[in-house]
């Protein structure tokens, strides 16, 4: 593999536009992952008592149930939108980049 | 394959009326259980299957990368399975259940810690860990830095890992055993090293694959069949059934909510890096990702990963406060049926129970069939990621300088596994009746403090040179060690002092940073020509890493 085709790859405005739009969704998904899980860390050690509120009148189940679980399935959802945004989008761009490279 | 079985039978046998003889009463630990014939038939079948399927592997394993990484022929869903099986360890089941159980609420806050690591690790890692890497991820941290010595550091850091973390499943294995079988912990142990390079030498990472595989949808379906029955004890309500935990839990109401598990948030955070970042550096898991043809297949097995992985936790958290009313409640899982005294088998063992209580001895059986077989499962993925260190990093990059042809290399990694199965064995004999809770943190630990930052740095930090990568490895490795030592799991615990002098549980909160701001400092005062070229060469390796131009491709499988 020659140092030439790196050059001209990363010299390609697509290459370029490809790689920040990837980045910036990654740190953003990981953002969103992180702020949720440290904050509800936070939440458990410094203000426990707000998870302990009941989910409805009467009912035992406290909101701090549903909101784990969300964070489990949200979390997951991201990634499932991460993979469909890489694979409609991103692999188009990776592909249209390295047959303009002459691969 | 019958050799293999009657091998395997022999071992069995022999072992068993030779070491119950020799083999002294545990004390203060779990007792040895009546032979359990159902879930011992229920795993020889599991063993005969997947030897079946060893058999099969080894007809396809005809060149390194078919050992390594299955020749890059397993597809994004087959992966994610069984990178979900990786992670789906007996320790979770039991574990996190049992935590669940005790506990209440801050079970389930472990259980989110678990788990948010995955996504993490796609949004930042996975692409670039499939096209940077080949075999092991030694070869993405030298891919521009010098190979000798980052290959020698990074074999190292695996193999500290593999070891520590093998002695922890060994232990385990022969505890639980002894228990679920009613086999001898020492026969226990040899069955789990024997069957464990069988898998990895004939069969390499194919068979090693398809085991995970098999495991992780046994024990999806054995989890969720059980919560559908224990369900039923509740008619299908979580609110009736969380409103007869509270009832009968000591707590009450107080398990609907964190408690006091994880009063000190300085613990908190540590525990939570240190599973979030330890995971990023854990060099089984890491191999996992180049066993996808590409990096489009790398993605798609995280997400299939953590839908499986999301999906059983829950299971896993709901089970646990089924089992606090139907194993609670039942004096029959108690010691001298005293309801709320110790519980029979140890306080890993609720989600047992519960499958006895809900399914009868034929679920028990076949439950314990699949903690069995996840061990086995966990521990060839172990041996197989750390003698791909030992052949593919020291062997044949080291010392042969790439010299090696595959049959050779091939033939030190069977060497190796055989090695290390031996090892494990002793090892897993000689820990049997030592407190070994400080050495998952100080897996975890390592990985997060001496794996992790040099494997990041490598892939993101154009800066990183050779001496940085070593000086900040080796810090992140001599403090997560040091603050375990001195932490109580060892200080107090196993060294008999009075107080720990390093306060928390888990190092990751300190030792990361070490690592990192070492990496750097170490860096950026390079200023030798080779660390110029290394800095150079990161343009390159970025284009890979982004493009996968150059990656090694998938045979045809």
């Amino acid at each position: 593999m020659s140092t030439s085709i790196y050059k001209r790859i990363r010299s390609n405005p697509k290459f370029q536009a490809l790689v920040s739009r990837r980045t910036r969704l990654g740190l953003i998904l990981s953002a969103i992952v992180l702020v949720a899980y440290y904050g509800f860390m936070m939440v458990v050690a410094f203000n426990p008592a707000l998870l302990h509120k009941p989910l409805s009148e009467g009912s035992v189940l406290t909101v701090g149930a549903p909101i784990g679980a969300a964070i489990i399935i949200v979390s997951w959802l991201l990634t499932g939108l991460y993979v469909w945004r890489a694979n409609a989008d991103f692999d188009k761009i990776n592909e249209e980049v390295l047959k303009e490279a002459g691969q | 394959m019958n050799r293999f079985a009657q091998l395997l039978w022999g071992a069995l046998l022999s072992g068993a009326s030779q070491l119950a003889l020799a083999a002294p009463a545990a004390v203060g630990e779990v007792e040895k259980q009546p032979v359990n014939l159902t879930a011992i038939a229920m795993f020889f079948v599991f063993v005969l299957g997947t030897l079946g399927i060893t058999w099969w592997a080894a007809s396809r394993t005809k060149s390194t990368s078919d050992f390594y990484t299955a020749g890059g022929g397993i597809t994004g869903f087959q992966n994610g399975l069984a990178i979900a099986g990786d992670y789906m360890s007996a320790a979770t089941l039991l574990g996190l259940s049992s935590l669940v159980y005790m506990k209440g609420f801050d079970g389930f806050i472990y259980i989110i810690s678990f788990f948010v690591g995955w996504p993490i690790i796609l949004f930042l890692m996975a692409e670039r860990l499939r096209n940077l890497g080949r075999f092991t991820f030694a070869d993405i941290a030298s891919y521009r830095l010098d190979e000798t010595r980052i290959r020698v550091f990074a074999a190292m850091g695996s193999l500290t890992v593999v070891c520590f973390y093998l002695i922890v499943q060994m232990v385990g294995a022969g505890q639980l055993i002894k228990l679920l079988f009613g086999l001898d912990y020492n026969v226990a142990v040899i069955v789990v090293g024997v069957l464990m390079v069988v898998y990895v030498t004939f069969g390499g990472m194919i068979a090693t694959t398809w085991v995970q595989i098999i495991k992780a949808v046994l024990l999806l379906f054995g989890g969720a069949t059980m919560l559908f029955l224990a369900l039923g004890h509740f008619n299908f309500s979580i609110e009736t059934m969380a409103a007869k935990a509270v009832e009968v839990h000591k707590d009450g109401l107080k398990i609907m909510g964190p408690g006091s598990l994880l009063a000190d948030p300085v613990s908190a955070v540590s525990l939570s890096l240190g599973l979030l970042f330890g995971t990023a550096g854990l060099p089984h898991i890491l191999m996992r990702f180049f066993t996808v043809p590409n990096a489009q297949a790398a993605r798609k097995s995280v997400f299939v990963a953590s839908g499986f992985i999301g999906a059983f936790f829950l299971i896993v958290c709901l089970l646990g406060v089924a089992a606090i009313t139907i194993v609670g409640t039942n004096p029959e899982f108690f010691e001298g049926g005293v309801v709320g005294g110790k519980i029979i088998g140890g306080n890993n063992m609720p989600v047992m129970h519960l499958a006895k209580a809900v399914g009868g001895d034929l679920f028990l059986g076949f439950l314990s069939a699949v903690a069995f077989a996840t061990i086995l499962a966990v521990v060839s993925g172990l041996a197989l990621a750390g003698a791909s260190a030992i052949s593919h990093d020291i062997y044949s990059c080291v010392i042969r300088k790439g010299k090696a042809t595959g049959a050779e290399e091939m033939r030190v990694s069977k060497a190796a596994s055989l090695v290390l199965g031996v090892v494990a064995v002793v090892l897993g004999i000689m820990f049997e009746k030592q407190n070994i809770a400080f050495l998952v943190g100080l897996t975890f630990g390592i990985a997060a403090s001496a794996n992790f930052p040099v494997l990041i740095l490598s892939m993101y930090w154009k800066g990183l040179t050779t001496r940085g990568a070593l000086v900040g490895g080796l810090v992140g490795l001599v403090s997560a060690v040091t603050f375990v030592v001195l932490s109580k799991a060892v200080w107090v615990v196993v060294l008999n002092n009075p107080a720990p002098i390093f306060p928390y549980e888990q190092p990751a909160l300190f030792s990361m940073p070490l690592a990192f701001f070492f990496t750097w400092l170490f860096s950026v005062t390079d200023k030798s020509v080779r660390a110029r070229d290394e800095i150079a060469a990161f343009d390159d390796q970025y284009v890979r890493s982004q493009t996968g131009l150059g990656a090694a491709a998938a045979s045809a499988h």
